[in-house]
């Protein structure tokens, strides 16, 4: 590039950065969603489930069932909110949403028992959020197989037989993220949402509003390039996404306490390389559409449907119907949230990574191409 | 007065439906979503990659790996036989679990003693890890009963047993527990929110934008009838959105509806005034539809993340339950939910749907008051 040209898109640039200052309003907003974003994740938001609600209908009201309901109370998974006495209460309290389980204790619940034969307690789950479902049944299934358990070891002493220990002991051990935090989970790959929605949505609007306005036209009159205007609108927007990461690292460590095992200069530059293909991707739809309506609504959902579901950030990729996994990987935040995973909780180094950094690479310069190439200084 | 009402109603809807890219992105861009949100969206944990480190290889240790296959919970990707190999395979997030037993298990058990089952989970989708740890618990339990109740019947040779407790359980509304029946008709609330809101601000702040705000300010119209004007072809398009999106949802991923239609219209028209509300009292706040953009957004991932779509408002701390009482969305889901899953009415949906009231008739006058004040 000619020093004349490194001057216009310089002089580009500086007028994008100014305008941006100008709207101070959405400049605070494109820090202040993503901490807002992060302050969620990281506090409010979770999968994890405790104290589900629960209410419980003793047909049997002995001292055996007691124990058996008091190991569910006990237990920090459940909360006993009620008891209930009829169908129709427990009906009624699951319809409401009131609790979410109901568990309910046979009248032969202790005969049987004593009787050496298996007593059928049903358990009423409120499918409806089938992920907490699916945990609270979980518990409620090791709950009463260790009552089960105990129940045998205390026949078998009364019986006068030896004390048993239980002959199976499990022990798990959780790799890369041992407290089973969900935030070490999330924050990670948040930070790749967070710049994939922020920067592209900001980009896609300024285009189309340089056309919008008629601003457009006093440019084109200018000796200003194609790629030159291109190269100017991206810096500035560059730089905010490089402080909304540095900020969003910032968090994950001093707020969150995330760990970040991995190299930090190699975090920015993976995040640099991504950073600039998406820039150029909202700059492309706006440069395509020429109306700032149409940009945003085409950005929302290039970035955040895809960011969002089909780049492993929330919901595991291997859990998706086959032809879904296949889409996700022309999904650009697949690779970089699994690439900001790898360095925060694993640690992994370039080696490793390299082929999914190239990956990167090459759609960073695809669309920046493409911006450059579909941007036209015509009046139509 | 409905002369100029409906004048204003055909210039809009024209504005939208001309474009046919906007046509595109206002109807079949929700479908897209629905389908890709459909498919995409699942945390339902079965078959989850396992390797399997048996290092004793007895007829007890495979018996407790024929377990968890059975269960079809696990699916053994491979049997390793050097640790190296199974933390490659961990690293590489080709098995989320390792099932690793030493030389002597089967002996341990055999012999009266207690055997050690390691199992090494990757942590990193916490959720998914924790399923699968309480699969492995329930899997591992049972088998240590049996191991338990078999010696003691070789020692005693006793006839009779200890009794024990079966549970069974019964999930209500969704009993396959698919994921998918709690994510669709959740995305009604959302893309309906998003839509209204977007268009509604940006498409009155594009008038001061480009400047034919003034243009209409000359005119005879009131500001109420702008309103109207700008309110009504987006609640418009927000209906038709729900309708096709629950046709899809119901005839192609076969979400259950339960409910009566009725209600569900009648929610959304009580859902879509407050949406369209706080859509017009943006765009009295902006000057620019960036700002418009931004402040949509502002308020609108929030809005999301703390409704209960996706993670549950219970297992929020106290004090952000209380706030989402505040969002629309959070009410609006629990309808939503309630007609297509559980089938429920109005004499059990009153609260939310009283709640959306108060906030769309407040809302709306809220923006419609200072609209006119910004006019004037």
């Amino acid at each position: 590039m000619s020093s004349s040209s490194i001057r216009r898109t310089c002089a580009l640039a500086r007028k994008e950065f100014l305008h941006i200052l100008r709207d101070a309003r959405s400049l605070g907003m494109a820090i202040a969603i993503p901490m807002l974003m992060l302050l969620l994740f990281g506090y409010a938001l979770t999968l994890d489930v405790d104290n589900v609600p629960m209410v419980v209908w003793d047909q049997s009201d002995t001292q055996l069932s007691r124990d058996f309901i008091s190991r569910f109370h006990g237990s920090r998974y459940f909360s006993v909110r009620g008891y209930a006495r009829t169908y129709r209460e427990v009906e009624r309290e699951i319809d409401s949403g009131f609790a979410l389980v109901a568990l309910v204790v046979p009248r032969d619940f202790a005969s049987r028992v004593e009787a050496g034969r298996p007593a059928q307690v049903q358990m009423i789950v409120d499918g409806s959020d089938s992920n907490t479902a699916t945990i609270a049944m979980g518990y409620a299934d090791v709950v009463s197989l260790t009552f089960s358990q105990d129940v045998a070891i205390r026949w078998m002493q009364s019986v006068g037989g030896p004390s048993f220990a239980p002959p199976l002991e499990v022990r798990p051990r959780v790799w890369f993220n041992a407290d089973m935090e969900s935030r070490n989970y999330i924050v990670p790959g948040l930070t790749a949402v967070i710049m994939m929605v922020i920067s592209a949505l900001l980009t896609s609007l300024t285009v189309a509003r340089e056309w919008e306005r008629g601003t457009m036209e006093q440019l084109i009159s200018t000796p200003v390039k194609g790629y030159e205007l291109v190269l100017g609108k991206l810096a500035p927007y560059f730089a905010v996404g490089m402080f909304d990461m540095l900020l969003a690292v910032l968090m994950g460590k001093f707020l969150f306490h995330v760990p970040l095992r991995g190299d930090a200069v190699l975090l920015f530059a993976i995040a640099a390389v991504f950073l600039a293909g998406i820039l150029s991707m909202g700059m492309l739809v706006s440069i395509l559409m020429k109306s700032q309506l149409l940009a945003s609504q085409i950005a929302m959902v290039l970035t955040f449907l895809p960011s969002f579901l089909l780049s492993g950030f929330v919901y595991p990729i291997s859990n998706m119907a086959k032809p879904v996994q296949w889409i996700s990987y022309a999904v650009p935040a697949r690779y970089f949230v699994a690439l900001m995973r790898a360095i925060y909780l694993k640690g992994t180094g370039l080696e490793l990574l390299a082929g999914e950094i190239a990956l990167l690479v090459v759609f960073g310069a695809i669309m920046l191409a493409l911006a450059n190439a579909r941007f036209k200084k015509k009046l139509t | 007065m409905f002369e100029r009402i409906r004048e204003m109603l055909v210039k809009e809807f024209i504005q939208v439906l001309r474009d046919p890219r906007l046509r595109f992105v206002v109807f079949l861009m929700p479908v897209v979503q629905l389908v890709v949100f459909g498919y995409a969206v699942s945390t339902d944990v079965r078959d989850v990659a396992t390797a399997v480190y048996d290092l004793d290889n007895s007829v007890t240790s495979r018996e407790l790996v024929a377990r968890f296959v059975g269960s079809g919970y696990f699916h053994v990707a491979e049997h390793v036989v050097t640790e190296d190999r199974a933390r490659e395979l961990l690293d590489r997030s080709e098995v989320r679990v390792v099932l690793r037993m030493n030389k002597g298990f089967g002996d341990d058990l055999l012999r009266g003693r207690t055997a050690t089952l390691q199992l090494l989970l990757d942590g990193t989708d916490s959720n998914t890890a924790g399923i699968a740890l309480d699969y492995a618990a329930k899997i591992t339990q049972q088998f240590s009963r049996d191991v338990l109740l078999e010696r003691f019947r070789r020692l005693r040779g006793a006839a009779r047993e200890p009794g024990w407790v079966e549970l069974e359980s019964r999930a209500w509304f969704n009993e396959n527990l698919e994921s998918r029946n709690f994510f669709v008709p959740g995305i009604i609330a959302m893309l309906v929110m998003l839509a209204t809101l977007l268009l509604t601000s940006m498409s009155v702040v594009r008038e001061k934008e480009i400047g034919t705000m003034e243009q209409i300010m000359v005119t005879p119209i009131t500001p109420g009838e702008f309103i109207l004007g700008k309110t009504v072809p987006f609640a418009t398009i927000a209906f038709i959105d729900v309708i096709l999106i629950t046709v899809v949802g119901v005839f192609w991923f076969g979400v259950p509806i339960r409910g009566s239609l009725l209600l569900l219209f009648g929610a959304t028209a009580v859902y879509l005034m407050t949406t369209l509300g706080v859509g017009l009292w943006i765009s009295t706040i902006s000057r620019t539809q960036q700002q418009a953009m931004m402040s949509t957004f502002f308020f609108y991932f929030p809005a999301i993340l703390l409704s209960g779509f996706i993670f549950p408002v219970a297992n929020m701390p106290r004090v952000v339950q209380w706030l989402t009482w505040l969002n629309p969305l959070r009410h609006f889901l629990v309808i939503v939910r309630g007609i297509f899953l559980k089938g429920v009415g109005p004499d059990i949906l009153w609260p939310q749907l009283l709640i959306l009231a108060v906030m769309g008739v407040c809302m709306l006058s809220l923006a419609a008051a200072r609209f006119r004040k910004t006019l004037a």
